[in-house]
């Protein structure tokens, strides 16, 4: 709790957090908020300037430019989103119990883990999209067979150092179950890290999905994404470049959130990143007031 | 030192030598039979199981599975990795040219890179806080959040439909460099300029910054000693770029028609040519393995320390 | 006649406004050395860094620190550039980080004197040698071209030392130059320091929380606390009659370890040699 009121403190941060929890209720209320239906053709207003009706105008079908755009939140963000929970999650187990029981368990998943790394992240979803075939579901199994690896490998990396400490140590030694203890002592303080793991791979995630949709390599037509919506204005950015505008921007302000939010979450988790130049004498003085301060209290 | 460089060409060729099986293997990941679509690739009309049985036995896909891997990684360390299903062509002969097309742009927009995030993260650290540090920060923080293909296409309404300057697609002259290597310089150049930064930062937290200037030495000297001890850490980083800035050009050649690997990619994914997939997965993450290990090496080179323990 | 003198020093981080060092004046006569002890965080090594006009990024200080005639305070970053190394040297506590990793220790030694004495590589090489051989390190030729990780601590930090007896200044910052020693290396720096003193006569200022090692060098003490010098006399005042108690805390505890030892070792150790 600490660490949220933390980041809340963080303007920019509080900001961030907000714009992203709006798009994502968005995202998930789409059929109440959105003013049309995104698939909606009507040829007669193709290209329509922006209207009371249509706030953001109307494409090259005539369809509803903020529908399409709310609507478009679900694949873009939502469904990464999943698929982020899904490869943090599978490689979150496994980086437990690689880090947790080391030993042979360990040593082979972080062979595997190894193959894994040595292909190009982004190589590895083409190919694998490439063999499934384009569309929403097989890009979403590309990217979690894919980013699965990179988390197993943080993740452990991160349960090891909290394997090794004491508490842990005094935990088994007087007999508590490994399954107790990994709930109760390893998964909390893994937690934070888990969490700036992800977060800082979120952006990219989103970047990358909304690009294969963009090559048409995610998402089918007719279905609203962004990337896909940015692909079809380019055919007509000479005529009407303007038709770019709402779904870049879209993307942008997500993906900036989503960057602020994580450097703002790895800094509440370690305070000497607020402070780009730590000072090892003016830190020394500081934890010293900070236990003098405990004394007196 | 010559024993870990055999050391980590073991370990590198073994790491190939798994990955060709895996790259093999994601064959049979595939909901549909190749032959069948050999045959789809063809326009033969009327595919009949018997027809597809011929096909296996002809491209030799009746044999177990291990025989198949073998004689597949036999004749791709010749560099045959078979024929194009759709157009029949070796697929050596499409895939080379591509490679070197997207080396080339790969290889300029990665000394973009290096000019860029080493000539303003040295500055912006020596900087720190000033209202310079906080712009270049900024912009830079803005077009690394941007995705590849909305940068590329501001980029060509601009400089090719505004100002008419410079060619909007395919690979011409060297004015059709300029523009697809800026948008990847200026995409990529944020992530690599963070780290030149922030690695001069903490250098010069580090006592022997300040037995510097305490022994009096002009802050060019000292910059410099800095700059020797963060660059070591960026060769293996942008050693390691190459090959990264490699497999990522797909969207930009897609945009700019660059007859590259990333476009044969993906033609090749809408039109179910594994074959070439297969092919440049191993092209890439052979790539990927060689930088790797070679960033390595340099890096060991580099470090006093551990070149000595070598 | 003092050498230095400080008045009003106040030191502060401007971001976060915390006051390092609130106010503190103290002066040093020529030749001699003045301790500050405190525990650590007490703003010991901030105030010496203040007297070069060390401290970066978002630390600022006031106040005046009058060397000689001169006030540093007031100087331009060239001028006081020229004096740091030449008349004010420091000697630091890290002798491992105090160098380039990456560069041979001789970079380290020829960059300096050729900036303060115009030496060329074969020069400042022969009096480096010469300096080194009198603080007794074997082979200097040799350990000019070895990187600071080949070498020990007590080497570096006595290599310091060298360079400061090149240098030849009037007066020297060491800044905690035992903590990250072993006992004997510890023994040996010590040892130089002294011969140091005797033989050049210059000013030390020895920050250590280690009161052995004032009580063997130091002409006078300050004592800090948390920024605020709580105590200040002559080192033999401070040592048989404290008055504050902060220093006599520091005091007993220095004479309980002791008893402890004696204790241990059943008899006179080397403790209070």
């Amino acid at each position: 709790m600490n660490l949220i009121k933390n980041m809340w403190k963080d303007k920019l941060a509080a900001l961030s957090l907000t714009v992203i929890a709006a798009i994502v209720l968005a995202g998930v209320f789409a059929p109440w908020l959105a003013p049309h239906d995104p698939h909606e053709v009507d040829m007669e207003l193709r290209y329509a300037a922006p209207s009371w009706a249509y706030l953001l105008g109307n494409d090259h079908l005539g369809r509803c430019i903020m529908s399409r755009l709310i609507y478009g939140i679900r694949p873009s963000v939502l469904w990464v989103l999943a698929a982020l929970a899904a490869s943090v999650g599978f490689g979150g187990i496994l980086g437990l119990i690689a880090g947790y029981f080391r030993g042979i368990t360990d040593a082979c998943l972080m062979r595997v883990c190894d193959v894994m790394l040595s292909f190009p992240g982004y190589v590895m979803s083409l190919a694998i999209v490439g063999i499934l075939g384009p569309g929403l579901e097989n890009m979403m199994i590309a990217f979690v067979l894919a980013k699965w690896a990179w988390f197993a490998r943080m993740i452990r990396t991160s349960v090891m150092q909290y394997a090794e400490s004491d508490y842990v140590k005094f935990s088994k030694a007087i007999g508590v179950s490994d399954t107790r203890i990994i709930m109760k002592q390893i998964v909390p303080v893994a937690l934070p890290d888990i969490a700036v793991v992800s977060s800082s791979s979120f952006a990219s995630m989103i970047l990358q999905i909304s690009g294969f949709s963009f090559l048409g390599l995610g998402v089918q037509a007719p279905h609203a994404e962004w990337g896909m919506m940015l692909n079809e204005a380019r055919s007509v950015m000479f005529s009407r470049p303007e038709l770019m505008l709402a779904p870049g921007l879209a993307i942008v302000i997500v993906v900036m959130a989503v960057n602020f939010l994580s450097d703002a979450l790895q800094a509440a988790l370690d305070p000497k990143l607020l402070r780009s130049k730590p000072q090892p004498q003016r830190q020394e003085f500081s934890r010293t007031a900070k236990l003098r301060g405990e004394e007196v209290a | 030192m010559g024993a870990y460089i055999i050391k980590r060409a073991i370990i590198s060729v073994s790491l190939l030598a798994i990955i060709s099986f895996v790259t093999y293997g994601l064959n049979f990941l595939s909901p549909l039979e190749p032959a069948q679509l050999v045959l789809q690739a063809q326009g033969v009309p009327n595919i009949t199981v018997e027809l597809i049985a011929e096909t296996k036995a002809s491209l030799g896909m009746d044999q177990p599975f291990l025989v198949q891997y073998f004689d597949w990684l036999t004749s791709c360390l010749q560099l045959n990795f078979g024929n194009s299903y759709v157009s029949g062509k070796p697929v050596w002969s499409l895939l080379g040219p591509a490679l070197l097309h997207t080396l080339q742009l790969t290889l300029v927009s990665v000394a973009g890179i290096i000019l860029l995030s080493i000539g303003f993260g040295v500055i912006c650290a020596l900087r720190e806080g000033d209202l310079l540090d906080k712009s270049v920060r900024g912009v830079l923080f803005v077009l690394a959040s941007m995705p590849a293909y909305l940068l590329a296409t501001l980029m060509i309404w601009y400089f090719s439909v505004q100002l008419d300057l410079l060619p909007t697609s395919g690979m011409t002259s060297y004015r059709s460099y300029l523009l697809p290597a800026l948008v990847i310089t200026l995409n990529y150049a944020g992530i690599y300029f963070r780290i030149i930064r922030s690695s001069m930062l903490s250098q010069l937290n580090e006592d022997y910054v300040l037995y510097g200037r305490a022994c009096g030495l002009p802050e060019r000297t000292i910059t410099l000693h800095i700059l020797r001890n963060s660059l070591q850490v960026a060769v293996s980083v942008f050693c390691m770029a190459i090959p990264t800035i490699l497999g990522s050009t797909v969207v930009v050649e897609n945009i700019f028609a660059w007859p590259g690997l990333g476009t044969l990619t993906v033609n090749s994914i809408l039109g179910r040519d594994f074959p070439i997939i297969q092919a440049y997965v191993l092209v890439l993450a052979a790539a990927f393995v060689l930088f790797n290990m070679l960033s390595d090496l340099l890096g060991a080179a580099l470090n006093p320390k551990l070149r000595k323990e070598l | 006649m003092n050498i230095l003198k400080v008045s009003n020093l106040r030191v502060w981080d401007e971001l976060t406004g915390q006051v390092i060092v609130p106010n503190s004046s103290f002066h040093i006569k020529q030749g001699n050395c003045l301790s500050i002890v405190g525990e650590s965080g007490s703003g010991k090594s901030m105030t010496c860094r203040a007297i070069m006009r060390l401290n970066r990024g978002s630390i600022r200080q006031s106040g005046d620190i009058l060397f000689r005639d001169v006030n540093l305070a007031e100087l331009s970053d060239k001028k006081i550039r020229s004096l740091r190394g030449k008349h004010l040297c420091m000697i630091m506590q890290h002798g491992m980080r105090a160098f380039d990793p990456s560069c041979v220790i001789g970079v380290h030694i020829r960059e300096t004197l050729a900036q303060h004495y115009g030496l060329n590589r074969s020069e400042s090489e022969a009096r480096m040698i010469i300096a080194m051989e009198s603080v007794r390190l074997k082979d200097p030729a040799q350990i000019m071209n070895k990187y600071p990780h080949q070498l020990s601590g007590g080497m570096l930090q006595r290599i310091m030392i060298a360079l400061a007896i090149v240098l030849k200044p009037d007066l020297i910052i060491a800044d905690e130059p035992t903590t990250a020693l072993d006992a004997i290396s510890q023994y040996e720096v010590v040892e130089q320091l002294l011969e140091l003193r005797s033989r050049m006569g210059c000013a030390i200022i020895l920050v250590s929380h280690d009161l052995r090692i004032v009580q063997k060098l130091a002409d006078e003490v300050l004592v800090m606390k948390a920024g605020v010098i709580v105590e200040r006399g002559t080192a033999q005042d401070i040592f048989s009659n404290a008055r504050h108690e902060y220093t006599k805390y520091l005091v007993s505890s220095k004479l309980a370890l002791n008893k402890h030892f004696h204790k241990v070792m059943g008899g006179t150790g080397i403790v209070d040699r």
